[in-house]
């Protein structure tokens, strides 16, 4: 091996470093380790004159290794890592030493003990360098393709986006059509637009795209492969109707004699069980609820273009994808749950889907806001913000959107009963967006909403029909008791990713079982499985701009993966011996990412899945995996260099 | 002063005054707070300010000790709980908050009554 010629950079950031640690000594200290040929210190070395004393002193010294002694790896390894391979070195010739969050920032109370402990940490990472070996990223190829899992308005972006960019997409839903919750919504805050008039134009383009293949019914049952090359099985359930032949004349559905609640209106109607959730769904078909069809066979008489076969069976279909973007959104936190307010008990306690369905021009009333009970008029109507939110007998986390809906719910009230008389019983207001505040003071201001603070105790019917809310206003400390035609519950949002399909997907889910991000601000839609991403209400609470950005984004991200063409990995990875290996599994069975697998009797690390954790490293019997420049003989010197002084 | 009767507070009853949002949902659902001239919550409100004025807080009394709060209170909070503790510190110096002998027809009153009036609000 040639002989070791390192420079090590020692930075000062500022006073952050400096003012703890003696530089004058460490630079001196650090000059007598071995393999050491030059030291420089300087106030700022992430900045472009610091990065450009590496650079040079590469090139001048002819420099086979470098330590920067400075922050933290996740702050600034790269910006150093290419000041280096300016220099013309292998960038994995380098490691940083942390001597600040390390030593300076928490020993700043001892100089002398943070002196000395920064030379020692900077000792290890000479040690560890000088026999690092240089390594040059892994390179995979990618399918431009990808998979996108849920068709409400996050999944539908992320097709569109992608589709407009060129790639070829496959969107699975599991509904017979496409849309999601905002299929359901009357007008949506803060600008009142209907959300029908923007979101069917979008369903429409989706529908007729020619780089969208849309599986409605379907399902994805299981997921192969790694990044850039997955490999998804879909389960396509029959609907029994063909989309190609429908005609959506519904003669079908006036024979059909099987009736049940209609999911789209939540319950609040019923459907037969060959139907189409709403008129403008995409694919334009119908669909048969196998469910609850009895195959009596009256509609295939009267279907004019033979576009029903009952015996239709459920289909397999497997795709090759490069990416996936899960967005399976959100439902209603169950209101059965909050037994203090009835829902579910009395029929004029609703959860605030219910009431967007009411207030829909398309939905079971058209439109009028009556109560369930007797189809009566509403004249005072009860709204409960927080109902299950930010409890922690419920969901300790804000749901975010309720307080923005239920101030859109009092205003449409308003709207269509000017003499009505509106309450909201909230906690505290959130409508921290654009336009927002606006929103909610507009609902003050021109409609004259009371806003209660305060919680409800208990919800009873008394013998005209009407509710009782008992509950308290915080603040004048009194006691109210409201009489109400229409209770409307703002219920919680929670998560539809059920943890198997997060399983198959790798897709980590926080404690409340959204999807969990690689890093809430600096990588939103990343997940730790490399090339899946995250959009949508699945992530956490969202509105709808909200979501249409995340879904753009994590398009993008997709995008950025697909168009390089390649995708590149780390190389610091585990690697087989394979004259050791004896073939026991153990590394099989505790790799957290399946990435090795038995050829030849022999483990095999798939280089492109590996995230050298070392969990192989530390448990194989035989010492036959090693993760590169991170050998147990490295890791000693390491030690020993840190000891030694 | 009153830094050291929230320190026992917190120390009896195990709870956080500080995790209350204020929402009122115990003074919602307490059956007796009506009755009361200062609510539970802005009883939890006082001890979280730490201005502990035990003459002001009477209405621990009047509670009933049901724990409805308990069983509702978003954040864990539990009044019942606190409002025991605040007891607890009055009773522990030997004050009772009932006298006996002024107690009328004693034989009419249920016994659990009197049972948890005693557990209640005797030292
Ligand atoms: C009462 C109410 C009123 C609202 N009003 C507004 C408003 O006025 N303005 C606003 O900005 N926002 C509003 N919102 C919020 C809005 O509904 C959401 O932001 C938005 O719908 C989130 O979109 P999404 O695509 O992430 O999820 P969703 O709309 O839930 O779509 C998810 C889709 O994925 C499908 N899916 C689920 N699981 C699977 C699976 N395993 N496989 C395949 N497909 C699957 C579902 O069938 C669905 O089609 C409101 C919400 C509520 C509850
Ligand atoms: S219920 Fe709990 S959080 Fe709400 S005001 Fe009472 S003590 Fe505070
Ligand atoms: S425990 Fe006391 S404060 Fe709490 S609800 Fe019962 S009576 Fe009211």
């Amino acid at each position: 091996m040639e002989e070791s010629r390192i420079g090590v950079f020692i930075c000062h950031c500022g006073r952050n470093i400096a003012g703890t640690v003696d530089i004058k000594k460490v630079v001196e200290e650090v000059k007598k380790l071995p393999g050491v040929v030059y030291v420089k210190d300087y106030i700022y070395m992430c900045s472009d004159p610091g990065q450009k004393l590496i650079t040079e002193a590469i090139k001048r010294e002819k420099l086979n290794g470098v330590v920067v002694a400075a922050c933290t790896p996740s702050l600034h390894y790269e910006t150093f890592a290419r000041a280096v391979e300016a220099g013309g070195l292998n960038r994995f010739r380098y490691e940083m030493a942390t001597i600040r969050e390390h030593s300076s920032w928490v020993h700043f109370h001892d100089k002398e003990g943070a002196t000395e402990k920064a030379i020692r940490i900077i000792a290890g990472a000479v040690a560890k360098v000088s026999q690092n070996k240089p390594l040059e990223p892994i390179r995979g190829k990618v399918t431009k393709k990808v998979l996108v899992i849920g068709g409400g308005i996050a999944g539908m972006t992320a097709a569109l986006d992608l589709a407009n960019a060129g790639i070829p997409v496959i969107l699975v839903e599991k509904s017979p059509t496409i849309g999601g919750k905002m299929a359901m919504l009357a007008e949506t805050f803060p600008t009142l637009d209907c959300a029908q008039c923007i979101l069917t134009p979008k369903m429409a383009e989706v529908a007729r795209h020619p780089n969208i293949k849309l599986y409605t019914l379907s399902e994805v049952i299981d997921i192969e492969g790694f990044v850039g090359n997955y490999r998804v099985r879909i389960l396509k359930h029959p609907r029994m109707v063909d989309p190609d032949k429908c005609t959506v004349c519904s003669f079908c559905e006036r024979v059909c004699p099987v009736k049940v609640p209609n999911e789209f209106d939540r319950g609040l109607s019923m459907r037969k069980a060959i139907y189409i959730p709403f008129p403008q769904a995409v694919p334009s078909a119908y669909a048969i609820d196998t469910e609850h069809c009895t195959k009596c066979g009256l509609c295939v008489k009267v279907c004019p273009v033979k576009a029903i076969n009952l015996d239709e069976k459920e289909e397999i279909i497997e795709e090759e994808v490069g990416a996936i973007i899960v967005a399976t959104g959100y439902d209603l936190y169950p209101g059965e749950r909050l037994k203090e307010y009835g829902y579910g008990k009395y029929k004029n306690v609703i959860d605030s889907l219910q009431f967007e369905r009411l207030l829909s021009t398309s939905g079971p009333t058209g439109g009028q806001i009556v109560r369930l009970s007797d189809g009566k008029p509403v004249k005072d109507i009860v709204f409960i913000q927080c109902a299950g939110s930010r409890d922690e007998n419920h969901l300790p986390y804000c749901s975010k959107i309720c307080c923005m809906y239920t101030a859109k719910h009092a205003l449409l009230f308003k709207e269509q009963v000017p003499d009505g008389n509106v309450y909201i019983f909230y906690i505290d207001i959130r409508a921290a967006g654009k336009g927002y505040e606006e929103f909610i003071k507009r609902v003050q201001e021109e409609f004259h909403v009371n806003y209660i603070r305060g919680r409800v105790s208990k919800i009873y019917e008394d013998e005209d029909g009407k509710l009782v809310v008992i509950g308290t206003d915080t603040l004048t400390g009194e006691e109210l008791t409201i009489k109400a035609d229409l209770v409307v519950l703002a219920l919680g949002m929670i998560p539809t990713l059920d943890r198997d399909l997060a399983a198959k997907l790798k897709v980590p889910q926080d404690e409340y079982g959204f999807a969990q991000e690689v890093h809430p601000k600096l990588r939103p839609v990343e997940v730790a499985t490399t090339g899946v991403f995250v959009a949508g209400a699945v992530q956490g609470p969202k509105d709808i701009s909200e979501t249409v950005t995340q879904a753009s984004a994590a398009a993008s991200k997709a995008l950025q993966m697909l168009l390089y063409g390649e995708i590149t990995r780390e190389p610091v990875i585990a690697e087989v011996d394979r004259d050791r290996c004896n073939g026991c599994r153990i590394c099989v069975s505790i790799c957290p990412y399946d990435a090795i697998s038995m050829v030849d009797g022999k483990a095999k690390v798939n280089e492109l899945v590996c995230e050298g954790c070392g969990a192989c490293e530390a448990a194989c019997p035989v010492d036959a995996i090693k993760l590169r420049n991170y050998t147990d003989q490295q890791l000693h010197t390491v030690i020993k260099a840190v000891l030694s002084r | 002063m009153s830094n050291e009767l929230y320190r026992k507070i917190v120390e009896i009853s195990g709870r956080n005054p500080y995790l209350c949002y204020q929402c009122g949902t115990c003074t919602a659902v307490c059956p007796v707070s009506v009755f009361m001239d200062v609510k539970p919550h802005q009883i939890i409100r006082y001890i979280q300010l730490k201005r502990i004025d035990l003459e002001k807080l009477k209405s621990i009394w009047t509670c009933l000790a049901c724990m409805a709060c308990v069983d509702r209170c978003p954040r864990h909070v539990d009044p019942g709980i606190i409002f025991e503790a605040v007891r607890n510190l009055v009773l522990r110096r030997g004050e009772d908050a009932v006298d006996y002998f002024k107690l009328k027809d004693l034989d009419k009153v249920p016994t659990m009554a009197l049972i948890a009036l005693s557990r209640k609000m005797t030292g």
